[in-house]
């Protein structure tokens, strides 16, 4: 079924999804292979590779690690590591434009997912993304997408402190947060509000669940002594003061 | 946006088979006999193998039957009955005129219909995707119909039909080009709207995701050098109209005919090539490619 589940009235939906803290991620990609190895081994077709170990590896991957350097005109220039995977989104054109209803919403807790067995791999879906988050698994040429890690977060089998998404579970800088963003009152939706998260493309209209978290602010100041220091020579003198009066005449 | 070759020959020979399939439908060109069986044979395997090709494009041809089931909510879905329905509507038509000699016009209306309703159903597939600028346009439609019908009619032999049609259809294509190149910059999608860091100019990327390429970056990060891109379009329009206009005015001769189709339908290969390649997708804002400051 690829229409969108119902929406039972503004904000009492369950809308499970992450939290991305871009002030406290260090760019290590462990929720990258997190992710790639729990979704290799559990639900659905496991995320191929081809040619792993010759001269052009490639593979599907759900979740991916983009970096960016930023120069403000008024302050020093600085890296951003911006992980991005599904962002579960509420107006999800990768689930209408779906021929077969492979592509679906939960109606339960928003969860996007794609029923292998019904993808023919036509890649509309895909297209359909503006985040880039889905690719077609080499081998099985099927949707791959992250699923929220939907054979953790409700697994019983698991201790409690598993049940989160494997990148979630993973992150040594606890730059991923993960909970229901349809309760205003869940610790992800209050960090939301206190760090001003943000939607990705809002342009686009599809209302994402995820959340960003931006930057905080550097300190301006490199030290409160710096203003003290001796100033450096404005004026090259010595020999350094002839090479240079020498090199400006020829 | 990867111009697969499956989906140029899919959007390009069911096109011209559905263009030709409607005029047939409404009783254009009069023909009967081995004529006729010439004409509605031509159509109907531009059709089908058009729609052959483009399983070639799925990762699993063998569940496409699945993809009649969505047809509520996916383009994709609808283009498929629409597709079916056409060939078995004119499919009727087709066997009682040639069998039985019976031009049933109410079923080739209908027929005609529901060619033009596949088209626009094909060309809907692109032009309901927001993630890319220069599709995302009634023009996309405008122009899959101009091209079905011209092409139709010049298959047909409809010379003062084909000529109106091609001289309008280089028209839009022109105005096509010129409105989609400034679509991007228009809908304000941008490195900073992409990732919400940063001012325009003031953020690039710093270092891929992954070292080699992906199904993202070979799908839907495609770019051609823009100086290409004005050769191409060039002889995509000199191929697809000028020359078939050239050669309709002088007087009618077969030969002329059959090289103004030639010309016509390898200059629309040239423009869908374009169509797709030069199409891009906001995902290449993350990959660092902002078509407005490239
Ligand atoms: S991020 Fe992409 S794949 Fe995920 S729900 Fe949104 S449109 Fe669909
Ligand atoms: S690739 Fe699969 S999931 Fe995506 S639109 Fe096609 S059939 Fe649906």
């Amino acid at each position: 079924m690829t229409q969108l589940p119902p929406q039972s009235g503004e904000g009492a939906a369950v809308k499970l999804g992450l939290v991305i803290d871009l002030d406290t991620c260090v760019g290590c990609h462990a929720c990258v292979i997190a992710c790639k190895g729990w979704n290799t081994e559990n639900y659905g077709a496991p995320l191929a590779e081809t040619d792993p170990y010759g001269a052009a590896p490639e593979g599907a991957f759900l979740n991916r690690v983009h970096s960016y350097e930023i120069t403000p005109e008024d302050a020093p220039a600085r890296i951003v590591h911006f992980p991005k995977s599904c962002l579960h989104c509420e107006d999800a054109p990768c689930v209408t434009v779906c021929p077969t209803g492979a592509s679906y919403k939960r109606a339960e807790d928003g969860i996007v997912l794609v029923n292998e067995s019904d993808c023919i791999g036509c890649g509309l879906c895909a297209w359909a993304c503006p985040y880039g988050a889905r690719e077609q698994d080499p081998s099985e040429k099927v949707m791959k997408k992250c699923t929220l890690c939907v054979d953790r977060i409700y697994n019983e089998s698991l201790p409690e402190e598993d049940r989160t998404p494997a990148c979630v579970r993973t992150c040594p800088a606890g730059a991923r947060h993960f909970g229901d963003l349809g309760d205003p009152d869940s610790d992800v939706s209050q960090l939301v509000a206190a760090r001003g998260g943000y939607d990705l493309m809002p342009e686009l209209g599809t209302r994402p669940v995820n959340k960003y978290l931006p930057p905080r602010p550097k300190d301006d100041e490199i030290d409160v002594l710096a203003p003290l220091l001796e100033p450096v020579a404005q004026e090259p003198r010595g020999f350094l003061g002839w090479l240079d009066r020498a090199l400006e005449r020829l | 946006m990867h111009p697969a070759a499956s989906l140029l020959i899919f959007t390009t020979a069911s096109g011209l088979g559905f263009g030709l399939l409607a005029l047939l439908g409404v009783g254009l060109p009069r023909f009967d006999g081995l004529s006729a069986w010439a004409f509605y044979s031509l159509g109907f395997a531009l059709a089908c193998g058009g729609l052959l090709a483009s399983t070639a494009h799925l990762g699993h041809p063998e569940r496409a039957l699945k993809a009649f089931r969505e047809w509520r909510s996916s383009w994709l879905s609808r283009e498929a009955w629409a597709s079916a329905a056409t060939l078995a509507v004119m499919g009727i038509y087709a066997v009682l005129h040639l069998l039985w000699g019976l031009r049933v016009a109410p079923l080739g209306w209908l027929g005609t219909a529901l060619c033009l309703g596949t088209v626009v159903a094909t060309s809907r597939i692109y032009a309901q995707l927001r993630t890319v600028p220069r599709w995302n346009h009634w023009s996309t439609t405008a122009l899959f119909l101009g091209y079905a019908l011209s092409g139709g009619a010049l298959l047909a032999g409809q010379v003062t039909a084909a000529l109106l049609l091609l001289i309008l259809t280089g028209g839009a294509q022109i105005a096509a080009w010129m409105d989609g190149d400034r679509r991007f910059a228009a809908r304000r999608h941008s490195i900073p709207s992409a990732t919400g860091l940063g001012a325009p100019g003031g953020i690039r990327q710093f270092e891929p995701p992954h070292t080699g390429s992906n199904y993202l970056t070979r799908e839907m990060v495609f770019v051609v050098a823009r100086k290409h891109v004005a050769k191409l379009r060039v002889i995509g329009l000199a191929l697809a109209v000028l020359l078939p206009v050239g050669l309709l005015v002088l007087p009618f001769s077969h030969i002329l005919a059959a090289l103004a189709v030639v010309s016509h339908v390898a200059g629309v290969v040239v423009i869908r090539w374009l169509f797709f390649a030069e199409a891009e997708h906001v995902v290449g804002l993350y990959y660092g490619r902002d078509p407005v400051r490239r």
